[in-house]
């Protein structure tokens, strides 16, 4: 079975806390609701969603208020056995901010439930009625070869399907959600089957055709199942076994994802679904970071398979655009440096047309994201945000928990399959003016001016559970670090770039101080970061020759550790100040106000804009972040040289 | 697999199944005992079984169910 689909892989996992969080509930300030909304947001299975639906039934029984969850009563009728259905149905709305009541009549009573008018189903008054019917519910008889009998056959099965709609309509006006029929793998011919008129496969093609028909313009709602099932596969999708046994239409391990597809058709209808797509760029929109790669390295070339999958992102985002959906884009990175691409790649199929809000800058994304949202005037739960990066869609989450963020695979090739499986932008009607709506944003690719900070953000970085650890220069390293200092061009404060054997001779050289920084987090290991390079300087100080890291880590404070590291070995060697420089270049603005930010002096500034700082180590007191720190590898006494 | 741990393990997936923390899992225990335990919440008990061991029961097989220590003998034929 597909994992993507059967595990609803676009949510987070289930936290092993998940029991006991449920249990938990109601002992906090936060509303109920968006407690059950936030527990319903992780991948859960058949077991959970049960209990989960337990708690919100128990919930509601006892009176107590669901707010800002949305009420639905919705009526299910199935000539199959849904019991296992209804709590996943119940614990899945909630996913989509919704309060959901099951009526639930007797075992396959679909009929007389919707054609009696004070049947309970009429008489509950429902918001939806839900026609939840597999093949063997509609009055088909095979005719193979018999074009005539078999479209009497499919006009027979929509009929009965108009009878029970007539029923409803007629006694408690609910919305009617009609499945469709996803037919049984097998054939009786094999490709024949498809063709020729007459046979299940073909009578389902018709039926499923006329009704979908019927219900486009009728404001009544179809719910696809049969692309449901071909998508995870037909052989998959049906159990013979568990209809045998308990007349289940479908797999048991399919009822997450049927219940989730239910959901987001009622939030549909309660006008609750995405309308904006945010887009980080580096590694999402296209292969590389833009700011270290340049134009000529990042990666979306046809014909390459790592640019094709980006592409693809591409492709997407500009079709959901055509269907109406506001692109914007948030992304760490300098403003002008994140446009070139758009303004300059041969290859790029975004253009800064596209994009309504165009948000490049160092601060942290859901400050950004709060200002897209002001910017077009739209709450939360319309954005969707799509980021490669797990560290900024875990803040994304806990900062603003009502975006849609969904998880991403490693392989990026999985990106646009992913962000579509997730369902954020799921529709049941569409007009002509829907298509416009992308085109109002006047003033395309604005900049959104940052309002106050999004609070959270400490908290979030405590939360991440770093370990920092710091080695000086060895030949274990050595690749790695050559590497990071011949690519590293924007948090790079001077861009000297050194061959594998100088940076063996700095390895080598007891008056060189060196340092290689990784950082390790709950998403995994990053690696090597920064690097650092501290010659002797004059009388008692050290001249910082280099200081580089990945943009990645930006935010974190990892720079602050670095300088407190810096500083435990400087003072160690009997050091009484640090010298710094900032060589300006083309790409390194990010770092114009580095040393100023970690409390250095400026002493000098010279026309080109060449900057040098210092700092007294008596004076000195940075910041500390919320990590743990590993120092190892460091020879401390060092003999000092005589000059 | 030895009994012992599955029966471990059968203790965790009751618990998860039933919500309900304080179910003793034993040989004789079967739905007469446990509240809630309907011819459905069986299907969902049978089903998570299959998933957590990875195996698969014949219809016929889960017919002849009578008692858990019935479905320790019918695990330990497959794993």
């Amino acid at each position: 079975m597909n994992p993507l689909y059967a595990e609803l892989q676009w949510l987070p996992r289930v936290p092993r806390e998940f029991s006991d969080k449920l249990r938990a509930l109601g002992n906090t300030t936060a509303s109920l609701g968006k407690e059950l909304q936030a527990l319903a947001l992780y991948g859960l299975d058949l077991n959970q969603l049960t209990k989960l639906a337990k708690v919100i039934v128990k919930a509601r029984a006892e009176g107590k208020s669901l707010g800002p969850l949305k009420p639905f009563r919705l009526a299910v009728l199935s000539n199959s056995t849904i019991d296992l259905v209804v709590p996943a149905l119940v614990a899945s709305a909630a996913r989509h901010g919704i309060d959901l009541e099951i009526v639930q009549p007797s075992y396959d009573q679909v009929a007389q439930e919707a054609l009696t008018p004070d049947s309970k189903v009429n008489s509950s008054k429902p918001d939806a009625v839900l026609f939840a019917l597999d093949y063997r519910a509609l009055p088909l008889k095979l005719s193979l070869g018999d074009s005539e009998t078999s479209i009497a056959t499919q006009q027979g099965a929509i009929g009965y399907l108009q009878a029970l709609r007539n029923g409803i309509k007629a006694n408690s006006n609910a919305v009617c959600i009609f499945q469709n029929f996803a037919p049984p793998p097998e054939t009786l011919f094999g490709s024949l089957d498809r063709a020729l008129p007459g046979t299940m496969r073909s009578l389902l093609d018709g039926v499923n055709r006329e009704l979908a028909e019927f219900v486009l313009g009728s404001g009544d709602v179809l719910l696809d199942v049969a692309g449901l099932a071909e998508t995870v596969g037909l052989a998959d999708w049906h159990n013979p076994q568990l209809w045998n046994m308990a007349k289940f239409s479908f797999s048991d391990e399919l009822i997450p994802l049927y219940a989730d597809h239910v959901a987001r058709t009622i939030a549909a209808l309660r006008g609750k679904s995405g309308k904006v797509l945010i887009l980080d760029l580096d590694n999402t929109v296209w292969g590389g970071v833009i700011g270290d790669d340049g134009l000529e390295g990042i990666q979306i070339a046809q014909g390459d398979a790592r640019g094709e999958a980006h592409l693809a992102v591409q492709r997407l985002a500009l079709d959901l655009r055509q269907r109406g959906i506001v692109l914007a884009v948030s992304s760490k990175n300098t403003d002008e440096v994140a446009r070139e691409p758009f303004e300059k790649h041969p290859e790029m199929l975004l253009k800064l047309e596209h994009i309504a809000v165009f948000q490049a800058n160092w601060n942290d994304k859901a400050t950004n994201i709060q200002a897209i949202a002001e910017e077009l005037s739209l709450g939360f739960d319309s954005l969707v945000f799509l980021d490669d990066n797990p560290v900024e869609r875990g803040l994304v989450r806990e900062l603003l928990p009502q975006v849609s963020v969904p998880e991403l695979p490693e392989d990026p090739a999985y990106y646009a399959r992913t962000l579509m499986a997730g369902g954020y932008f799921e529709a049941v009607t569409f007009a002509a003016e829907d298509l416009k709506r992308a085109g109002f944003y006047q003033d395309n690719a604005k900049r959104a001016s940052l309002q106050k900070q999004v609070g959270g953000l400490d908290a979030y970085l405590a939360s991440l559970d770093m370990t920092i650890t710091f080695q000086p220069f060895d030949a274990t390293g050595r690749a790695r670090i050559v590497q990071l200092i011949n690519k590293s061009n924007q948090y790079n404060l001077t861009t000297r770039r050194y061959t594998d054997p100088e940076v063996a001779t700095a390895e080598d050289d007891p008056e060189v101080f060196t340092l290689q920084v990784r950082l390790v987090d709950v998403f995994g290991d990053n690696g090597m970061i920064s690097v650092v390079i501290c010659r002797p300087g004059k009388a008692d100080s050290w001249e910082i020759d280099t200081w580089l890291m990945s943009c990645r880590v930006l935010g974190r404070r990892v720079e602050h550790m670095v300088l407190r590291e810096v500083l435990d070995h400087a003072r160690a060697a009997g050091i009484h100040k640090l010298s710094g420089t900032y060589l300006p270049t083309d790409r390194n603005k990010l770092v114009v106000d580095h040393y100023e930010k970690l409390g250095f002096t400026k002493v000098e500034e010279d026309a080109s804009g060449v900057t040098r700082w210092e700092m007294f180590l008596a004076d000195a007191d940075p910041e500390r972040a919320p990590m743990r720190v590993v120092s190892q590898g460091f020879i401390e006494a060092r003999e000092k040289s005589i000059p | 697999m030895d009994t012992a741990q599955i029966y471990t393990r059968l203790t965790g997936i009751f618990q998860d199944v039933f919500d309900e923390d304080s179910i003793k899992v034993t040989p004789e225990l079967s739905a007469k005992e446990v509240d809630g335990w309907d011819s459905l919440t069986h299907i969902r008990l049978i089903l998570t079984v299959e998933r957590a061991f990875k195996i698969k029961f014949s219809t016929s097989e889960i017919g002849k169910l009578e008692n858990v220590g019935d479905l320790v003998a019918l695990i330990q034929t497959r794993v």
